[in-house]
């Protein structure tokens, strides 16, 4: 059976398994259809919340990002960190409060329909510039295994969301999400599994990563990350496991990506979801466990899928000639044609080269060897749909990582839609433009505005605006930035009040912008920074993606200066606020 | 209803004194082990690594996992003694 037939039967059956659940699990209800009926178990919560939360980068790229090495570690640490915010500052009293949306809780705590505006303005730019990102990468992984264009990977991949998002609502997508959780860490572990087992005899790549290197035989045997180091220093590259300089910077990022993950508000509504408060807790932990079985497994394959493709150049080890050009596997011809692997022979010699032609330190190397440049560029997101070809697994597992990856797509798309439409249906038209609004009417509007947020991504997905890893980090940044101290203080403090939250989070969003149009150009565009994006003019070195975490200190401090200058909150307003922090007579979520 | 007050006061308390425990914890082991004492940790080796690398690269996703399983544990029980719960 050839590789194209393989892959149509494992991506085909995962959608007829989707699409079944969907119109099982058909909303009746405004509830159910934003809150799946808050009658989710926190296991299966957990598990679509992991779901939700590892998209396209966690199961593509992060693996190529951690292959540079310690350095960014920050990835592994902050996107799971924030998790701890989340069970112990913001999910259980949210899940008290127990109303739809993120914007509910500002808008209400706060007494104030600006707060509830800029709150849903931040989500809803936070929530497309994410989803652009899993519009594009469904689209590439349909298009590499489905073998279509990538505008029809698109297509497909915004059907496929529209059907069982529109259709089901939070009920549909949370037990897809659970489908999908299992779909993609099964297609994520086999084949690290293998790879593990291949170099160092342990199937488990957590411990395998940190054990000895036996694929030379026993009598050769060394510690695996020693291994590497030692390769990597031989083509001039910094050690795997080399520490870093600019410490504050790393604290800093590591900070934004935790609070930026903890402000999220795809993530935070999955909160609402469960029973009870005591359930919203659990449901945390096992998130983190689901999320975890990702995360451990990630670095090890990003160590081990380094050290298998520079084997690969170097067959017989650094020091000796690498891998004739002619002689490639044919992997490397595959992803050639892609694009996303590179070859040019700058030496003439017929060899592929792949070294650090960056540092200068080793250039007096390379010229002794006769290299001329490193020839061979490996674009880092295929490091994880590569991998079962690099280790030359069985065809079924390269069937599984494409059904994989396009589930990792699509169940964080459809998470950040269901936010966006919810925001939209919810807080912009019946609580603000028209509060007579039927529940009919307003499950109409939902269904209507996701529809129109699947074509604005689609669109977006189809015409990217070449600006991908810095969108990112304005929606980390957005989130951690506003949203994520606004929730804090409406609950851990009953002194700050309308103005001083307004205001906070308007400081607190407006410095990070600034921060990042600075280096990024304003609004991305192309040579409109006015600072040049080097280490050299970051003020104390914070690079602009670490900036959320400052700007969420500045939140902080602009929201009790002016609250504290300003009158005292309501007294209902502070009771608002005791009664969140206090789980008794919690009961369901609250139609309203 | 004085008496509620005193206890739902001795309650919020209890859990600012958990949450402020867990973070340090939650801290320590990222910001700390893996980031700013990693110099320190160095002569800890890990296989083939040190202990700081460990930390930034699992340990501090395992130590995140034990925090909130012990927070929910603890507040759910608490709930229960102060008859706040559900």
């Amino acid at each position: 059976m050839s590789q194209f037939a393989i892959n149509l039967i494992f991506v085909g059956a995962s959608f007829a398994l989707y699409f079944g659940i969907a119109i099982w699990a058909r909303a009746g209800s405004t509830k159910e259809f934003y809150v799946a009926g808050g009658g989710v178990h926190p296991v299966a919560n957990g598990m679509a919340t992991a779901a939700d939360w590892m998209s396209a980068a966690s199961f593509i790229s992060m693996a190529g990002l951690l292959s540079a090495g310690y350095v960014n570690s920050s990835f592994l640490m902050g996107w799971t960190g924030g998790y701890v915010l989340l069970a112990m500052l913001l999910a259980p009293y949210l899940r008290k409060f127990g109303k739809f949306t993120v914007p509910d809780f500002i808008g209400d705590r706060f007494y104030s329909k600006g707060a509830r505006l800029v709150a849903v303005i931040c989500l809803i730019v936070a929530s497309i510039t994410y989803v652009i990102g899993q519009m594009a990468g469904a689209g590439v992984a349909f298009a590499r295994f489905l073998e279509v264009s990538n505008t029809a990977g698109i297509w497909i991949a915004a059907g496929v969301v529209f059907f069982y998002a529109v259709f089901g609502g939070m009920k549909g997508i949370t037990y897809t999400q659970v489908a999908q959780y299992v779909v993609l860490i099964v297609a994520y572990t086999i084949p690290a599994v293998f790879i593990s087992f291949q170099l160092t005899g342990n199937p488990l790549p957590m411990f395998g990563m940190f054990g000895e290197y036996t694929a030379d035989g026993a009598a050769n045997a060394v510690p695996l990350l020693e291994k590497l180091d030692l390769v990597v220093r031989d083509l001039g590259f910094r050690d795997y496991t080399a520490d870093v300089d600019n410490k504050l910077n790393m604290v800093l990022f590591t900070l934004s990506l935790m609070i930026g993950t903890a402000g999220l508000p795809h993530v935070i509504i999955r909160f609402f979801t469960v029973p009870k408060v005591a359930d919203a807790r659990w449901s945390a932990g096992w998130a983190l466990i689901f999320i975890a079985l990702l995360y451990l497994t990630a670095p090890a394959v990003a160590s081990m899928a380094r050290l298998n493709l520079i084997k690969t150049v170097y067959p017989n080890g650094t020091e000796q000639q690498s891998l004739a050009y002619a002689e490639r596997p044919s992997w490397i011809q595959t992803w050639e044609e892609t694009g996303l692997i590179t070859f040019e022979d700058k030496n003439n010699d017929g060899r592929i080269q792949m070294y650090n032609d960056k540092n200068e330190d080793f250039t007096a190397t390379a010229q002794a060897r006769g290299w001329n440049g490193s020839e061979l560029n490996v674009n880092n997101d295929i490091l994880v749909l590569a991998n079962p070809e690099i280790a030359q697994l069985p065809s079924w597992v390269i069937g599984l990582i494409a059904a994989g990856g396009i589930a990792a797509a699509l169940s964080t798309a459809a998470g950040l839609l269901l936010a966006i439409s919810s925001a939209v249906s919810h807080d912009l038209i019946k609580t603000m433009i028209n509060p007579n609004i039927t529940e009919k009417g307003e499950l109409t509007a939902a269904r209507v505005s996701m529809a129109v947020a699947i074509l604005v991504a689609t669109w977006l997905g189809l015409n990217p605006p070449g600006f991908a890893a810095q969108t990112v980090a304005l929606a980390f940044g957005i989130a951690g930035a506003s949203i994520f101290p606004a929730l804090m203080m409406g609950i851990f403090s009953k002194r700050v009040n309308n103005k001083g939250a307004v205001a906070g989070m308007v400081a607190g969003l407006a410095a990070t912008l600034l921060y990042i149009f600075t280096f990024l150009g304003w609004f991305f565009i192309p040579g409109t920074n006015m600072l040049a994006n080097t280490p050299d003019n970051w003020i104390l070195g914070i690079s602009p993606l670490s900036f959320g975490a400052i700007g969420a200190m500045i939140n902080f401090a602009v929201a009790f200066i002016v609250s504290n200058a300003t009158e005292e909150p309501p007294v209902e307003i502070q009771e608002l606020v005791e009664s969140v922090r206090y789980p008794k007579g919690a009961g369901a979520a609250v139609d309203h | 209803m004085a008496d509620n007050n005193s206890k739902a006061a001795q309650y919020w308390s209890t859990n600012l004194r958990l949450i402020l425990g867990s973070l340090v914890v939650w801290a320590f082991v990222s910001y700390g082990c893996g980031i700013l004492f990693r110099p320190l940790l160095s002569g800890i080796s890990v296989g083939g690594a040190d202990l700081g690398f460990w930390f930034a690269q699992q340990g501090a996703i395992l130590s995140f996992i034990g925090i909130i399983f012990f927070y929910a544990w603890r507040m759910n029980k608490l709930d229960k003694e102060m008859g706040l719960e559900e």
